[in-house]
């Protein structure tokens, strides 16, 4: 093979550092472009009013003042929405780690159960939103019908206001695979010795478990909670494909509410305040969830 | 530190032999673990049977009381029938285009930036991976409505290029993953191939990527998925039929004939489908390529 002599003009520590560069590059622009530009674009749009059609006018504070004080839809929507993370993310994780310990068994046939419990998990929302509205139809859908056979007269499901958004949370929950597959993953990796040597102290199941399962999963816990909250408080296919908002905007979500302000009535200075708002809300508690962190979360010594 | 842990064996072999359980009892808790996750089965696959069933029935069956959960005869023709409200075919075509060009733009981009990441030095390299761990902690929102109005000016609306264009150029998880996959792969034979004068370019495609392939497959699934699953990005970026994706064509669908549910149902297992076949396919590799790629910390 014939081989180019190296060039000299370069020393190899900076030839090094610019090929490093050249592979970080389209990563760059691409953040650069589509994220850091945008969301400096969003806070300055947020002090404007803007439709697209007409150029942007400056507005000062007027967006902001609107939203807190005369918008009741902004105060809802982000109470339907808290209301979903309260109850989705805690949720979520209890399931999640219920079916991970449930699936970390040696018992026969565990690859065809776990392929069971992951499938829902891929489900194009889409389509899984869809077949939800079918199953908790009230008068034919699945649900219903076999509350039924109990002689249980089941609730109106997504046509009422008490059950609407559980019932989300809910069809939520049934996708719980992937997160499963993460703490399976994190499940896998614990040490067995040290259940080992608890054994030997008499641990009982329960002590090993939270003395030794929780605390070497609580990083991958922290990781799922954290993404969580993040994309839960962003929660919009579901309730724009099942509900529209409805009934009487008990599912009208932060998101959907955004959605509407900056591609139904063209509100786009609006919709970027509204972003904002949200944006300096979930940023906030993350940073929270990250000071807490401390307080629970086990990092085994650094192994690298 | 590398002998002390060569002295403990990776897997120690054991068997829980607790005093105090007896064989008895063991083969209760065997099969109450059975019993448990049958239900826990049951559950979770209930609403696939539910959703293959209804997509076979005529009208009368689904208002049947009490519910049908075999149809008799199996009415297949609700599935060509979907193709006179929705076409499918269209919208699968249109989604495959745009998951083809996720998949691939992401891996190369991705791989280039995680092996540079892992491997190559360079001054602020740490800094910037810190600046691309918290890209991950945005929330996409804050950008969506910039984005709309830059490709508006751009006149990429109603094109697939914003679906495609800012994916290709690599997505942090990705690249996160991948990071993690090359820092576990040996040093020897990359350092060999530089000694003899091989380029970095050349060393990531002769060597970093085929000892990667769980880790890229992995990459690779998630990219499909994401592009399969999207929802938000085709509703605000398309407006035309033609340019539909499966989701959007079905949720269009759904919108318009809410009633009938058994093409609906029809319609929606045809879209399950392609990405049920694809997890069989790649099932190996995913789950070796998550555990491997550290997802799980």
């Amino acid at each position: 093979m014939p081989e180019k002599p190296p060039r000299r003009h370069l020393s190899l520590a900076a030839r090094e550092a610019l090929t490093c560069y050249l592979f970080l590059l389209p990563w760059g622009i691409g953040f650069l472009i589509f994220v850091l530009g945008p969301i400096v674009a969003s806070l300055v749009l947020s002090f404007m009013r803007y439709d697209v059609v007409t150029a942007p006018r400056f507005l000062g504070l007027s967006n902001f003042r609107e939203l807190f004080s005369t918008d009741y839809r902004f105060g809802m929507s982000m109470g339907n929405t808290a209301y979903y993370v309260a109850f989705y993310v805690p949720l979520h994780l209890i399931v999640a780690l219920g079916l991970a310990l449930l699936l970390n068994q040696k018992v026969r046939g565990m690859p065809v159960y776990r392929t069971l419990f992951y499938i829902p998990s891929i489900v194009p929302i889409v389509a899984s939103s869809i077949l939800w509205v079918w199953i908790l139809q009230p008068e034919w859908g699945m649900i219903n019908s076999l509350l039924a056979v109990f002689g249980v007269k089941g609730p109106l499901w997504l046509s009422s206001l008490t059950w609407s958004k559980p019932s989300m949370i809910m069809m939520a929950l049934w996708g719980s695979g992937s997160a499963m597959i993460i703490c399976l993953a994190g499940l896998q990796g614990v040490p067995q010795h040290l259940y080992e040597a608890a054994e030997i102290d008499g641990a009982n199941r329960w002590q090993r478990f939270a003395h030794i399962t929780l605390p070497m999963l609580s990083p991958t816990l922290f990781f799922m909670l954290i993404l969580g909250v993040i994309g839960s408080f962003q929660v919009f296919t579901t309730a724009y494909v099942m509900t529209g908002g409805g009934p009487a905007e008990s599912t009208l979500f932060y998101m959907l509410y955004l959605y509407r302000r900056a591609f139904v009535f063209l509100n786009m200075g609006y919709a970027a305040a509204m972003a904002w708002i949200l944006f300096v809300i979930v940023l906030a508690l993350t940073l929270v969830q990250f000071r807490l962190a401390n307080r629970w979360v086990y990092y085994e010594a650094e192994q690298r | 530190m590398m002998q002390d842990q060569a002295l403990v064996p990776a897997t120690t072999p054991h068997v829980y032999r607790s005093s105090f359980l007896t064989r008895a009892s063991r083969v209760l808790g065997r099969v109450g673990s059975h019993l448990i996750l049958l239900a826990g089965a049951a559950v979770f696959s209930i609403p696939f049977i539910w959703m293959l069933s209804t997509s076979m029935k005529t009208d009368r069956q689904i208002f049947a009381w009490p519910p049908i959960w075999i149809p008799n005869p199996l009415v297949w023709a609700n599935y060509p029938a979907v193709f006179d409200y929705a076409p499918m075919h269209k919208y699968f075509l249109n989604t495959m285009v745009i998951a083809t060009a996720q998949v691939f733009g992401a891996i190369v981009t991705c791989s280039l930036a995680a092996y540079a990441f892992s491997r190559v030095r360079a001054p602020g390299r740490d800094a910037i991976f810190t600046v691309m761990i918290s890209q991950m902690m945005i929330p996409g929102v804050v950008t969506l409505v910039p984005l709309y109005i830059l490709f508006a000016r751009l006149d990429w609306i109603d094109t697939f290029l914003p679906l495609t264009v800012p994916a290709m150029l690599g997505s942090p998880f990705y690249i996160f993953m991948l990071r993690q996959f090359f820092l576990t792969l040996p040093m020897e034979l990359e350092e060999a191939a530089l000694i003899d004068g091989a380029s970095r370019l050349r060393v990531w495609w002769t060597i970093i990527l085929p000892l990667s392939k769980p880790a890229i497959a992995t990459v690779a699934i998630f990219a499909f998925m994401f592009a399969w699953n999207d929802f938000t990005g085709p509703l605000i970026f398309l407006n035309g039929r033609d340019k539909f994706t499966l989701s959007l064509g079905l949720q269009a669908f759904m919108f318009e004939r809410r009633t009938l549910w058994s093409l609906l149902m029809a319609a929606s297992t045809m879209m399950i489908l392609p990405i049920m076949v694809v997890f069989f396919l790649a099932q190996k590799y995913f789950i070796q390529g998550i555990a491997l790629t550290g997802l799980k910390a």
